[in-house]
């Protein structure tokens, strides 16, 4: 399994002044599936992806992306190596237009990000595949709005596509559908289910219907720990899973 | 609560005041007009004010560019940036006074210097943001003002560099009012060259380091070795106002690498407008037009005037005197066309 892994972590580990928030956790993200992780508040599925995304150093543990060893690469340096991510708090510059993001994202992985003596105006040769991005999110419209007037649920599509401008072997989405009405959960994972063709996705999310609709693999993780990894259906009848989890999600619906 | 361990720290940083790009770009024709007015005042200069004033306004509009490519558009606040300044303008003298080269190449010499002394400083303090970053600056520019005051078999200490010639290929330039000329090519170059550096692409990945050094680095962005070469970049060219002001005052006295030179440069941008660059112009102009007024009317505290200024602008407002005349213009333009 671990030889056809394209993400992979091995005892991966993280310590907070005491607190193991991350405990020899390991996983396998297999080539173009959709691998959910899930688990209460509090289980350590961000720091779990803040370890993959190399904003974290692991304390123990490894982590390999198709076979090449990552562990304490700085973010930069995993962004360029594949790995996208979007974050829990949307992440975004204010001050940027919708397009303007989409351009910095598609720019990062050439050099003209250094060329301080050449214009701006240079990087209109990304508009194009920047509003290809755009229309693909439903975001065409509001490409020259900036980011701070967007709605909420706008930014995380806006999010998404700048994850995407990045063209990720891996697509790391920490709860897309975090503080969404349901119009706005259905959009999102119509998108997902449509960008996730060819694509590896690994997601947090908390909504297990929409774990239903997308996921592959599940991770169920507590206390720092795997639980129990495997389908969707496999997971939500495992009496652990009932206990740990699922059965107050399913009692809230 | 592990959304609150886990959130990298400078996530959640709220994005510092920005004239240029909240206010958004004006029309082509008023940024065209404005570009007319500030070169026909720049021309005119010499001739309203004395010009050994104008020549300093000169040297402290590139100083100011250049602590707001930092303030502005990168989000750092240098309060070290006398040790560029200072730097160039020792070199300056130096080079001057011992190689006899024309004065051009003597500032040039300076400004690189000042850049060479920007990459490790600046390469120790980018690790850090924040009042940290502002900490680490200072610390250095206080060790280079040491270094300057104790070696004083280069620096000639407290009496300063005497006599730096302000040679040019023999014509002559001892007066301030030719001098004023002489130098405002090699001024406008330096501007020009930050406002290009602001309007690249490399300025626009300032601008997201800016406003979202996390979402930067996501994206694949080294955030710290961008920040160096702003770093290098603004040392340069405030490299570039030191060695002018080394060669307008034929002086090079241990004030041009003391903490309130850093002060003051701060206080300029922020009077001005941070992140608007005009502004930055604007305040050195408005500093040290009142500096010199106040000091010619006998006036001994000085300090106490520009710095009570400095907080009424903080306090009343804040986006500086550009970037409040551009919110003011935005919205009456707004109101017309309603």
């Amino acid at each position: 399994m671990a030889g056809q892994a394209l993400l992979s972590a091995r005892g991966l580990t993280r310590d907070f002044r005491g607190f193991r928030a991350v405990d020899g956790v390991d996983l396998d993200v297999a080539p173009e599936t959709v691998h959910a992780l899930v688990g209460p508040n509090g289980a350590g599925k961000t720091t779990l992806f803040n370890l993959l995304t190399g904003f974290l150093r692991p304390t123990a543990g490894r982590i390999e992306l198709a076979g090449r060893d990552v562990t304490g690469l700085p973010p930069e340096q995993v962004a360029r190596l594949g790995v996208a991510r979007s974050f829990q708090i949307t992440s975004l510059f204010p001050q940027l237009t919708a397009q303007e993001h989409v351009e910095l994202a598609l720019q990062s992985s050439s050099g003209l990000g250094w060329r301080f003596w050449r214009s701006a105006k240079l990087m209109a040769r990304y508009q194009d595949r920047a509003a290809e991005l755009l229309d693909m999110v439903g975001l065409a419209d509001l490409a020259h709005a900036p980011a701070e007037a967007l709605a909420y649920g706008r930014k995380r599509a806006l999010e998404l596509a700048i994850a995407l401008a990045l063209d990720p072997k891996v697509l790391l989405l920490d709860e897309p559908t975090a503080g969404m009405g349901l119009e706005d959960v259905d959009r999102t994972v119509e998108l997902v289910a449509r960008v996730r063709q060819g694509r590896t996705v690994v997601m947090v999310e908390h909504n297990m219907s929409v774990v239903g609709r997308l996921a592959d693999t599940v991770t169920v993780l507590q206390a720092g720990k795997v639980l129990v990894e495997g389908p969707y259906d496999e997971v939500r009848a495992d009496e652990r899973v009932i206990t740990a989890y699922l059965g107050a999600a399913d009692a809230a619906h | 609560m592990t959304s609150t361990v886990d959130t990298p720290a400078e996530a959640g940083r709220p994005a510092p005041p920005s004239g240029l790009l909240t206010v958004g770009r004006a029309p082509a024709w008023v940024r065209y007009a404005l570009l007319a007015v500030g070169l026909v005042a720049a021309l005119w200069l010499p001739n309203g004010l004395y010009p050994a004033v104008a020549v300093d306004i000169l040297c402290w509009a590139l100083f100011a560019v250049a602590v707001d490519l930092l303030l502005g558009f990168t989000g750092l606040m240098s309060f070290g940036h006398a040790a560029f300044w200072g730097t160039s303008a020792y070199v300056t003298g130096l080079v001057a006074i011992h190689a006899g080269l024309p004065f051009p190449a003597a500032v040039l010499a300076g400004a690189l210097t000042a850049a060479a002394l920007a990459v490790p400083i600046g390469y120790l303090a980018v690790k850090r943001t924040g009042i940290y970053f502002a900490m680490v600056t200072l610390a250095f520019a206080q060790m280079v003002y040491y270094v300057a005051n104790e070696w004083r078999s280069v620096t000639q200490g407290e009496n300063g560099l005497q006599g730096v010639p302000r040679s040019f290929f023999g014509v002559d330039l001892t007066d301030d009012y030719y001098f004023y000329y002489a130098i405002l090519p090699i001024v406008l170059l330096g501007l020009a060259a930050a406002w290009r550096i602001v309007h690249s692409p490399f300025g626009r990945v300032l601008v997201g380091i800016r406003d979202n050094p996390a979402r930067a680095r996501a994206l694949g962005y080294p955030v710290h070795r961008y920040k160096l070469t702003a770093f290098v970049l603004s040392g340069f060219i405030a490299g570039l106002g030191g060695g002018l002001f080394a060669v307008g005052h034929r002086f090079v006295s241990l004030d041009v690498l003391h903490w309130t030179t850093s002060g003051k440069a701060v206080i300029v941008v922020v009077l001005g407008g941070i992140g608007t660059l005009w502004g930055a112009v604007l305040g050195a102009a408005l500093v040290v037009r009142l500096e010199d007024w106040l000091s010619f009317s006998g006036f001994e505290a000085i300090g106490l005037v520009t710095g009570g200024i400095f907080v009424l602008v903080v306090l009343l407002f804040r986006r500086g005197i550009w970037g409040s005349a551009a919110l003011l213009a935005k919205r009456w333009m707004a109101r017309r066309q309603r």
